[in-house]
């Protein structure tokens, strides 16, 4: 049996009008997106609730009775909720509220080991009256942790079925699918329990009585790892290390990868250069689309290895740790611990980091943590930084032991770690007076196993969702870039009018470049970046660079090839101004490669990272704001820089 | 909003418990590690909404709390209320009052003690 994927919005599954709907509801950490997982495979849909951060996952789960729709809420706490996410879960089970959708019934999850405080939750579920069946998780922990819990017994008590199940027990998930089609059939409490604060005490005290429930016993080998990693010498140095260890993955474990995949799109384009005799559409194939696409998947193994590392974490109960230990530096910026996480991925690529913001409880801050990430320095600016402090510093100037290259590449980083945190605290100072606070509080859950499952779904995840929207965007892109650049093809009887040699194809290849729509328009903007000391060539290169980064550095080296074809090598650093008044003079001088370099640090010049923003804000709104807000810092600063260094050079 | 919603918003969950009148009470913030506690008042004057929280996650008045680890700096600490553990800021953490001096706690730890060994 297959269902349709719809792509795109936020939509619910298309099913057959009549399939029943289920929703899982539970607190954070009670084991409610495994259950999900194991109940609907891999055939999650992932979308966004209407006008809100917050992530919608929705599943066909085939029972023996046919299909049925679950879907998982985000987690909460309590009914009375504090934040955008569980505002969701009550909009959800309104019954008042068409959109979205109430559910026919309910699944609620509650982790065996935190019984006590989860029926509080199950009392307030219980009174909104729909079909309920409790599950109970973890049993298998409370069992090795010398608890005790009778699950018929708990039945009884609660007046709603209830399903115990066990980490990695495929059989319980089983019966559950069964339960799931009879929802009409499942007991509902005679009374429903109270929810006033002076009496569900009470209650609560009673069920685990009648239930012969026993308290688990403090988890010791949690203790003893705490011990170690939340002590305030040894947990800092530890947290270093896991931070250090975890960027060295991701930079040094992709890179081979990344290598392949970029040699094999390399060798594509050579197939096409070879074997396409048409000379436009072997341009387009090779240098638009193949590479276009080549640029994208070269992310692919970073962010699949990026959230590996984060599901593993996760899994452990060490993302809770690391964000405790983190929390107070966060909190400077407005931001809580969580965040530290998301901008540290970040590092690395953005579109992880945006999507990491996912495990932020509060809608507010993910907008601040989103907006924050692009500005912390990626691995896509690494190449351009490269190529600019070549023409910046010569290799063998040195203060000291340090190399300044090296000190340049280090400002840089810094430099976009503070406009990072500077971005978060205005962001989440700005929305933060609209919404309130967010108290701050973090389960500390004990540490677990990670289960294979809900790893391998957190990377399929993510990497789907990159790969369906990003290639259409960056294709587009690419492909519209490479039009630009090679539109017009001039026609032999123009190349003889201008005096060129149709066989010499540099001399060729810098008239189609000279006269191409990409330099009209590289022309067209240079008022508005000659104060920063840009030509037209430049300005090429900044506007290939708006689509992905990396393009500058071949974009630059095009204009290069086609400004001097025989020594392309040099051609940079002896390119001069072609016109106006510093006509003659070098182009790239110290001021000009200056002002680049900070232009970008802080402009947000990759289309994938705004899709990425769209697809978790699920909005436009929020990408055009980061796209307008951060090409204006960088021209400000660029401009200052080119100001501050013309001054001092 | 729906129903339960509403009627849940409207909790009152600032009602101190009633505890010898001799004891001092200090917020749970203050309290030193390992040392046991007993709930005796949320308070909702700073920011209601978060105390009902609080309320949900356990921290009910007459319950048991420890501060089981600070994190460096004047960081959150981790507090183990209703047999699990939960990480406050120190500013939420000061809406809730202790009394580290309750009678029934030297019987709670007693009973603590046996079982663990």
């Amino acid at each position: 049996m297959s269902h349709e994927h719809h792509g795109g919005g936020g939509g619910p599954v298309a099913v057959a009008e009549g399939t029943p709907r289920i929703a899982l509801v539970g607190s954070p950490n009670s084991g409610k997106s495994t259950l999900f997982n194991a109940l609907s495979g891999l055939h999650a849909k992932t979308g966004n609730y209407p006008g809100v951060t917050v992530a919608r996952y929705e599943g066909l789960v085939q029972t023996p009775a046919g299909p049925v729709v679950v879907e998982d809420l985000p987690g909460a706490y309590s009914l009375d909720p504090i934040s955008p996410d569980e505002q969701v879960v009550d909009d959800v089970l309104d019954p008042e509220r068409q959109i979205p959708a109430t559910p026919d019934a309910v699944l609620a999850t509650v982790d065996a080991t935190t019984l006590r405080r989860s029926l509080g939750l199950i009392a307030q579920v219980l009174s909104v009256g729909l079909p309920t069946t409790v599950v109970v998780t973890f049993t298998d922990e409370l069992a090795r942790r010398h608890g005790r819990l009778d699950l018929v017994a708990l039945e009884r008590a609660l007046g709603v079925p209830v399903r115990g199940i066990a980490a990695g027990d495929p059989r319980a998930v089983v019966e559950l699918r069964a339960h799931l089609n009879h929802t009409h059939h499942w007991d509902r409490p005679v009374i429903p329990p109270p929810t006033d604060p002076d009496e569900v005490s009470g209650w609560v005290s009673s069920v685990l009585e009648s239930a012969d429930y026993r308290v688990p016993d403090i988890d010791g080998r949690t203790q003893k790892i705490d011990g170690v990693l939340l002590h305030p010498v040894w947990g800092t140095i530890v947290f270093f290390v896991t931070m250090f260890l975890f960027f060295q993955v991701i930079f040094t474990v992709a890179a081979p990868v990344q290598g392949l995949v970029q040699s094999f799109f390399d060798w594509l384009a050579g197939l096409v250069q070879a074997y396409v005799p048409i000379g436009w559409l072997a341009g387009l194939l090779g240098q638009g689309i193949i590479g276009g696409v080549g640029s994208v998947l070269v992310f692919l193994p970073q962010i699949a290895l990026l959230f590996i590392v984060i599901s593993l974490l996760e899994g452990t109960g060490y993302m809770s740790r690391a964000a405790f230990l983190m929390d107070r530096v966060m909190a400077k910026v407005g931001l809580e611990g969580r965040a530290f996480v998301a901008l540290l991925s970040s590092l690395a690529c953005a579109i992880p980091g945006i999507m990491a913001t996912r495990s932020l409880p509060s809608a507010k801050d993910r907008l601040a943590t989103m907006l924050a990430a692009p500005l912390m320095t990626c691995s896509a600016r690494l190449p351009v930084y490269v190529m600019l402090i070549s023409l910046l510093v010569p290799s063998d100037v040195r203060f000291g032991p340090v190399g300044a290259q090296g000190a340049v590449m280090f400002l840089l980083y810094l430099g976009g770690a503070f406009a990072s945190m500077g971005t978060a605290w205005f962001f989440s100072r700005v929305t933060g007076r609209r919404q309130g606070q967010l108290p701050f509080y973090m389960e500390m859950p004990p540490y677990r196993m990670p289960r294979l499952a809900t790893v391998v779904h957190a990377v399929w995840d993510a990497c789907a969702a990159f790969l369906k929207k990003m290639s259409t965007v960056i294709l587009s892109a690419t492909v519209v870039m490479w039009l630009l650049l090679s539109l017009p093809m001039p026609s032999a009887a123009r190349l003889d009018a201008a005096g060129i040699n149709p066989a010499d194809s540099g001399a060729v290849a810098t008239y189609t470049l000279e006269h191409s729509a990409a330099a009209a328009v590289g022309k067209a903007i240079e008022p508005v970046f000659t104060p920063l000391g840009f030509d037209w060539r430049i300005n090429i290169g900044v506007i290939s660079s708006l689509t992905a980064r990396e393009t500058f550095v071949s974009t630059m080296g095009q204009v290069a090839a086609a400004s001097d074809p025989s020594n392309p090598g040099d051609a940079l650093t002896t390119m001069t101004v072609d016109h106006g008044p510093r006509a003659g003079e070098p182009l790239f001088t110290p001021p000009v490669v200056a002002s680049l370099m900070v232009f970008f640090l802080f402009a947000l010049q990759c289309m994938a990272t705004m899709a990425a923003m769209r697809r978790e804000t699920g909005t436009w709104k929020w990408p055009l704001i980061a796209w307008a807000y951060m090409f204006t810092l960088a021209w400000v600063m660029g401009f200052l820089t080119h100001l501050v260094v013309g001054a001092f050079v | 909003m729906s129903q339960i919603t509403a009627t849940l918003s409207q909790r009152q969950v600032d009602r101190p418990l009633d505890t010898d009148a001799d004891h001092t009470l200090r917020g749970m913030a203050e309290l030193h590690e390992g040392a046991p506690a007993v709930i005796v008042r949320v308070c909702d004057g700073p920011d209601a909404a978060c105390a009902r929280r609080l309320f949900d996650l356990g921290f009910v008045p007459g319950a048991r709390v420890e501060k089981v680890r600070r994190a460096p700096f004047g960081g959150p600490a981790v507090y183990r209320i209703a047999d699990y553990e939960i990480a406050l800021r120190p500013a939420q953490a000061l809406t809730i009052l202790v009394d580290t001096e309750a009678s029934d706690l030297t019987v709670e730890a007693e009973s603590a003690r046996s079982s663990a060994a």
